[in-house]
């Protein structure tokens, strides 16, 4: 294949880029143009004059920092926790032989397969008779516990060869010792895959959190950004401001971390 | 074997707690008339012989049909862009990150960037049509074209996952096969049809299944298109989970609600089901 020109290839990849880039580069010319400028027909292309109004406005209204406090909170509680609680259970699931193990495993394998709609009513009530509505844990705690991390842990730890393990216990390392130290360091890829994955479905999730915040304090930026295109319905500079402000701390993180987002998905694929 | 339980402990509980009895939990309120406050009472199967006769209710699963199997769309165009990254050296991890990027923006963001695109009196896509003399129309605000936009939007955003697990697909393909097919002459069309496909159709049946789960869901795109802005196009617009989300917690019927996430969960267990046994005349295991 390696004789075989390229240069059609790459041009009908370019022209498909294009297509999916468009949608951001009009987002970014919109966000510099004037609210009158952006009604026009037909659409300046370019911002007449660079204005910063949009932010202006953006930052003025909405509290950005806060609510990317709350974000990034419920953020780290739910990725912290799930990947604990994940591989410790993966790898009982995996090594550690109990009465009882395969069918508890079904029962996890059995609620990964039921969509996340039908948890909601029954989370929905714990939360609130907990008096945990509008806080910070109610958006991260039923994501910390999650059948498809401790499915992806035990897959991992199935994988992995048992010497190590027998060494380890041959020189008197408890259980907890020898997953803390010989284990876990091996399972790194997929600790990574776990941590990407579910930071991504915690940072994007708008669904649950609209439903624990009522009041709307502690709001993270999905439902606050909602609530931003409900008040300023038709001020598309402003709103493609918060629009874009609000995604660009994961766009930068998927920047810097590309590997460890295609491989959480391609180990997985799951979404929501 | 009591570590074995102390590792097992916190998930367990997690799980009873936060899934199982959830779960269990709106399967008996299925059968319960819920005020917002006050006392459940069971009501058999009244919920279920309403729903039957809701109009809105069919309306939503026929929404949600049309969404999944427009959405359904992108899967062939994922298959030719993932084997056209594949054909390429330099540049891969380019196109990557490009098609990759609306995954990893705020879906709420992205609702509100095609909702601008949509517009019917200044968007983006309408000033495009008129280049080729076609009229232009309001995407969002009218109720014959919502569901359409809508699963434009869902290819767009879905491409980026897609690519990923296709391209992984690829990459498990002996290349000694495109090797013997290229001394035999094959061209890159007849090797893509006869050699990509059928090796690649496992991945394809697994993009297929997670694509109809995740388009049976679509909430997001629906209540920051319509509902955030208060649209009108909306009372004819909805999808079964934002049906679901409007009953259980905008009106707090939760037995209501719950009837719907039951017969939701149910779809979703069929198409996957009747995917599983059509895969047989078309995914090759080799």
């Amino acid at each position: 294949m390696g004789e075989r020109r390229t240069w059609p290839i790459h041009l009908l990849l370019i022209v498909a880029s294009v297509i999916m880039v468009v949608p951001f580069v009009w987002q970014l010319l919109t966000v510099f143009k004037t609210t009158p400028e952006v009604a026009r027909i037909p659409p300046a292309i370019l911002p007449e004059e660079f204005s910063l109004h949009a932010f202006e406005t953006f930052f003025s209204t909405v509290p950005f920092w806060s609510m990317f406090a709350v974000s990034t909170g419920s953020l780290v509680l739910r990725v912290v926790g799930q990947v604990a609680v994940a591989a410790l259970a993966g790898y009982a699931f995996a090594r550690l032989p109990f009465p009882g193990r395969n069918a508890l495993f079904g029962l996890f394998l059995a609620m990964l397969m039921v969509p996340s709609q039908l948890f909601l009513i029954g989370q929905y009530g714990l939360i609130r008779d907990f008096g945990l509505l509008d806080t910070l844990p109610a958006l991260a705690i039923p994501g910390m516990f999650s059948a498809f991390g401790t499915f992806l842990m035990r897959q991992a730890f199935m994988n992995m060869p048992q010497d190590f393990e027998e060494a380890a216990r041959l020189d008197g390392a408890n259980p907890f010792q020898v997953f803390w130290y010989v284990m876990l360091p091996m399972a790194k890829p997929t600790l990574a895959a776990l941590t990407v994955l579910t930071g991504l479905y915690s940072w994007n999730d708008l669904l649950w959190p609209l439903i624990v915040s009522p009041s709307g304090e502690n709001r993270p930026l999905p439902v606050g950004l909602a609530g931003l295109q409900g008040q300023f319905g038709t001020d598309y500079p402003t709103l493609m401001a918060g629009a874009l402000v609000c995604s660009i701390p994961l766009v930068l993180v998927f920047l810097l971390l590309q590997r460890q987002f295609f491989r959480g998905i391609a180990s997985s694929g799951l979404k929501g | 074997m009591w570590w074995a339980l102390l590792f097992i402990a916190p998930a367990t509980v997690g799980l009873v707690a936060l899934y199982l009895w959830p779960f269990l939990s709106t399967f008996v309120k299925s059968f319960q008339d819920v005020p917002a406050f006050g006392p459940a009472t069971y009501t058999g199967l009244d919920n279920y012989v309403e729903l039957v006769g809701d109009g809105e209710v069919w309306k939503a699963f026929g929404n949600s049909a049309l969404y999944t199997v427009l959405v359904l769309l992108g899967i062939p165009l994922a298959v030719v862009l993932a084997a056209l990254i594949e054909q390429v050296s330099r540049g891969r991890s380019v196109y990557r990150v490009l098609f990759f990027l609306p995954v990893v923006t705020l879906p709420v963001a992205v609702g509100m960037v095609w909702r601008f695109i949509y517009n019917g009196d200044f968007g983006l896509l309408n000033y495009v049509l008129s280049w080729f003399g076609i009229d232009g129309q309001f995407w969002v605000a009218d109720p014959r074209f919502t569901i359409y936009a809508f699963a434009a939007v869902g290819i767009w955003m879905g491409l980026g996952i897609n690519l990923i697990i296709l391209g992984a697909g690829l990459q498990a393909i002996p290349k000694a096969v495109y090797e013997a097919s290229s001394l035999d002459g094959a061209g890159r069309v007849r090797q893509f049809v006869h050699i990509t496909v059928p090796l690649l159709s496992p991945s394809i049946f697994f993009v297929t299944i997670l694509t109809v789960i995740a388009a049976l869901q679509m909430f997001d795109l629906i209540f920051i298109m319509l509902r955030s802005v208060n649209n009108t196009a909306l009372a004819d617009s909805k999808t079964i989970v934002y049906l679901f989300y409007e009953k259980a917690f905008v009106q707090f019927q939760q037995g209501y609600g719950a009837a719907i996430a039951i017969v939701l969960l149910i779809v979703i267990m069929i198409a996957t089901a009747l995917q599983f046994r059509l895969q047989r005349s078309w995914v090759f295991y080799g």
